[in-house]
């Protein structure tokens, strides 16, 4: 049992369901406690221990039901080849508990010994470490070898020039359970790997985090929002914490006593708590214009996730003009939102000075010192005035300016980017194509550092 | 101990059926959770919508076990001097002028300055000593002879840094004051927390308990906490009322009604000597169970749907 638990353990840390060391010294505890009868008291209780949020509970449930109905299932395999054994007690092989060759255990057509043989095998081989789907032909292979099917071929191959008829037929009859075998092994791979069919899910992650924005398969896009998603949301826990206790100072009583005990315990020197906490004002500008466009749409995810996570967060959207989209972000799911915006810009050529002029008449109140100016863009503008004064003057009043652009630093300034102009007026600019590098954007901003989730340590 | 009432929790029947008796009628998890926690001393940390009863499992509990139960309301701005403990400042006060009168009397007896810093040294120093230490809820809860149930309630309105104060408490179950050093408790409380789930707790937080959620419960049990708590409902009422908050729940609705929400609607309709729900009387008495206009107007347009043949949908699962 304790295998098979360690086992579960292993599938359900595959599945992304955190499990410590400490929650696997929790899990055998409480079944210690429980009991392995229940499969209900069971689950109940792995889960209570093991999964932390809802999501790791709907995983924890798939995961185990998939889990140990498949031991189910070996187990009543192994309960009705035990059952088949029972007559044969004459059998040589029961003496030592050592297995005969793979050929006899075909030639007797015994199941019982079969099984034994494949999973002994597999075990053997280490079949429980399969990683990836690509080694499913390399495992099975290899538990074929251990089970000795290079013997078998030998055998075949000689009774077949041995030129006698009865030996003949063995060989057919041989060649047609040996593919039996082969369709078992295969099998047996398959199911353990749909156990570990989750496990990818971290390395895909890490290629994600890495990969262009551009390059993203479209099967990929839903992943790429829970990554989002998750980096918002790291966001804001850190932020939730930094906006408390921003009022005025109350008397710490604990620290002035401490304080005036000198003077006789005569409040001479008064304490205040006063933790002067900043809070991190965010205005964000997007570029979705035909050029940004295939990367607008997760500019606008992560814009919208930020605003999930920051309360008074600003977004505009700019191409040939600015609009300003906090509320349809506020509002809609980021589908609608996303498809809103681009009906209303998208795949307009950009107008950057003309966006900033709009941005400065309109919305330089949301501007001040405490703020911080964000703007996703790649600078081309189409040979139009950059009106590098508005930015300018936008920089001498916010608090930091950071210009993102995802194109690479050797692009910058070449033909109509206007990137080398503006990066004087920037407080940072940084190249900004990979989901990793809005994890940095967001971890520098609000100035946080956060241990990543294990699934995308690296 | 010679105490019959003190209950150990023998399996999770007996946890269910303990919990029962306190009036609160509970789901398998709920009481495996409960008898988990007890026996592996570990904190459950509660979560589901608000009015499910995640806050009477701690006072149930409390009761089915006999002990005391200790709460802690956590809200922005809680630190320690409010949950854990705080000095009594005015005694400490008087105890410096004591000391300050004790002294000038038998220091003028001391010929030199030495002598006399000797005497004051040779006195034990209990400024800060447990004497004048006010306890605060979760300092309290340690030192129950008995041990205690500790409620923290709503968890996940406390700032971050409050939740640094709880991992000592909840997985070594003692607190660390700087003045003094770690005050261990005498019996280890069964710490239950229950959070909203307005801010995401912390991973070392989230590491240390037992993760229960209740969730609305489905029409039996519902039925059953309505037979439990609102004694003399007649039964098929009582079935019809359970069956329409269930479908009320289907709707989109900006916040579904609750089990407290269906207690508060049964003990109303048993005042009102309601027999049967009727569109009238609902429609005046929906404002017990919807709490925002808008959601009270979504389920008024619905009603003749709702409330149509119970049996039509059968009974929610």
């Amino acid at each position: 049992m304790k295998a098979t638990l360690l086992g579960f353990l292993e599938v359900a840390r595959n599945a992304g369901i955190s499990v410590s060391n400490a929650e696997s010294i929790d899990a055998f505890n409480a079944l210690a406690l429980v009991g392995y009868d229940d499969r209900l008291t069971v689950k109940d209780s792995l889960g209570l221990v093991l999964a932390k949020t809802a999501e790791e509970r709907r995983r924890f449930d798939a995961c185990f039901d998939r889990y140990f109905d498949v031991g189910k299932l070996d187990a009543a395999q192994r309960a009705s080849d035990s059952e088949a054994l029972e007559p044969a007690e004459s059998r040589p092989e029961s003496e030592d508990g050592t297995l005969p060759s793979l050929e006899r255990i075909l030639l007797d057509d015994d199941r019982a010994s079969l099984v034994r043989l494949l999973y002994a095998s597999a075990a053997a081989v280490d079949l429980a470490s399969i990683r990836l789907f690509t080694q499913a032909g390399f495992y099975a292979r290899r538990i074929l070898e251990a089970m000795g099917i290079v013997g078998l071929e030998a055998s075949i191959a000689r009774m077949r020039s041995s030129g006698v008829a009865g030996e003949a037929r063995t060989a057919d009859d041989l060649e047609l359970r040996r593919d039996a075998v082969r369709e078992l092994a295969k099998d047996l791979v398959e199911r353990r790997l749909a156990l570990r069919g989750e496990e990818p899910q971290g390395v895909r992650d890490r290629f994600l985090l890495d990969a262009r924005l551009t390059n993203v398969d479209r099967r990929d896009v839903e992943r790429m929002r829970v990554l989002v998603r998750d980096i918002a949301r790291r966001l804001a826990i850190h932020h939730g914490r930094t906006r408390k206790h921003a009022r005025r100072g109350h008397l710490d009583m604990r620290h002035t006593m401490r304080r005036n005990v000198a003077y006789d315990g005569v409040a001479f020197k008064i304490a205040w708590k006063k933790r002067k906490i900043e809070k991190p004002r965010l205005v964000v500008l997007c570029d979705v214009s035909g050029s940004m466009a295939s990367l607008a749409h997760f500019l606008l995810l992560f814009v919208h996730c930020l605003n999930e996570a920051l309360a008074d967060l600003r977004a505009f959207a700019f191409a040939n003009r600015t609009i300003e989209v906090t509320e349809i972000l506020r509002d809609d799911s980021i589908d609608v939102a996303t498809k809103k915006i681009m009906a209303e810009l998208g795949f307009r050529s950009s107008d950057y000075g003309r966006s900033f002029e709009d941005f400065e008449n309109d919305w330089i109140d949301a501007v001040d010192r405490k703020t911080t100016v964000v703007i996703l863009g790649d600078a081309r503008t189409n040979y139009g005035d950059p009106r590098v004064d508005v930015l300018r003057r936008l920089f001498e009043r916010c608090k930091r300016l950071v210009w993102l652009n995802p194109e690479n630093r050797v692009a910058w300034g070449a033909d109509d980017s206007a990137m080398l102009r503006y990066l004087p007026y920037c407080h940072m600019a940084s190249v900004c194509n990979r989901l990793r590098h809005l994890e940095r954007l967001a971890t520098d901003l609000l100035g946080i550092t956060q241990p990543r989730p294990a699934s995308v340590e690296l | 101990m010679d105490a019959p009432s003190l209950a150990v929790p023998g399996s999770i029947e007996a946890v269910a059926a303990g919990l029962a008796r306190s009036g609160y009628i509970c789901d398998r998890r709920s009481a495996t959770a409960i008898y988990l926690a007890y026996h592996l001393r570990k904190p459950v940390l509660v979560e589901g919508p608000a009015g499910v009863g995640k806050t009477e499992l701690a006072k149930a509990t409390a009761a089915y076990l006999d002990l005391p139960l200790i709460r802690l309301q956590c809200y922005d701005g809680l630190d320690e001097s409010k949950a854990l403990y705080e000095w009594k400042y005015g005694k400490q006060l008087l105890y410096t002028q004591i000391l300050k009168d004790k002294f000038t009397q038998s220091l003028r007896s001391s010929a030199t300055l030495q002598e006399a810093l000797s005497e004051l040294q040779s006195v034990g120093d209990i400024f800060f000593s447990e004497q004048f230490l006010e306890a605060r809820p979760l300092l309290r809860a340690l030192q129950q002879e008995r041990g205690a149930v500790l409620l923290i309630d709503e968890v996940d309105k406390a700032d971050q840094e409050f939740e640094a104060f709880l991992l000592e408490v909840l997985s070594d179950y003692q607190v660390t004051i700087p003045e003094i050093g770690p005050v261990a408790a005498v019996v280890p409380p069964l710490a239950i927390l229950t959070s909203n789930n307005t801010r995401d707790l912390g991973e070392a937080l989230k590491r240390r308990c037992l993760h229960l959620r209740i969730d609305y419960p489905d029409a039996k049990l519902e039925e059953q906490i309505i037979d439990v708590r609102v004694p003399g409902i007649e039964g098929t009422l009582r079935e019809h009322l359970v069956g329409f908050v269930q479908r009320l729940r289907r709707l989109e609705l900006k916040k579904p009604p609750s089990v407290s929400e269906t207690i508060d609607w049964a003990r109303a309709l048993l005042l009102l000597n309601v027999v049967e729900l009727e569109p009238e009387m609902v429609r005046q008495t929906l404002n017990l169970l919807l709490k925002y206009e808008i959601d009270i107007e979504a389920a008024g347009r619905q009603l003749p749907a709702l409330l149509a043949s119970p049996h039509r949908n059968g009974p929610a699962t």
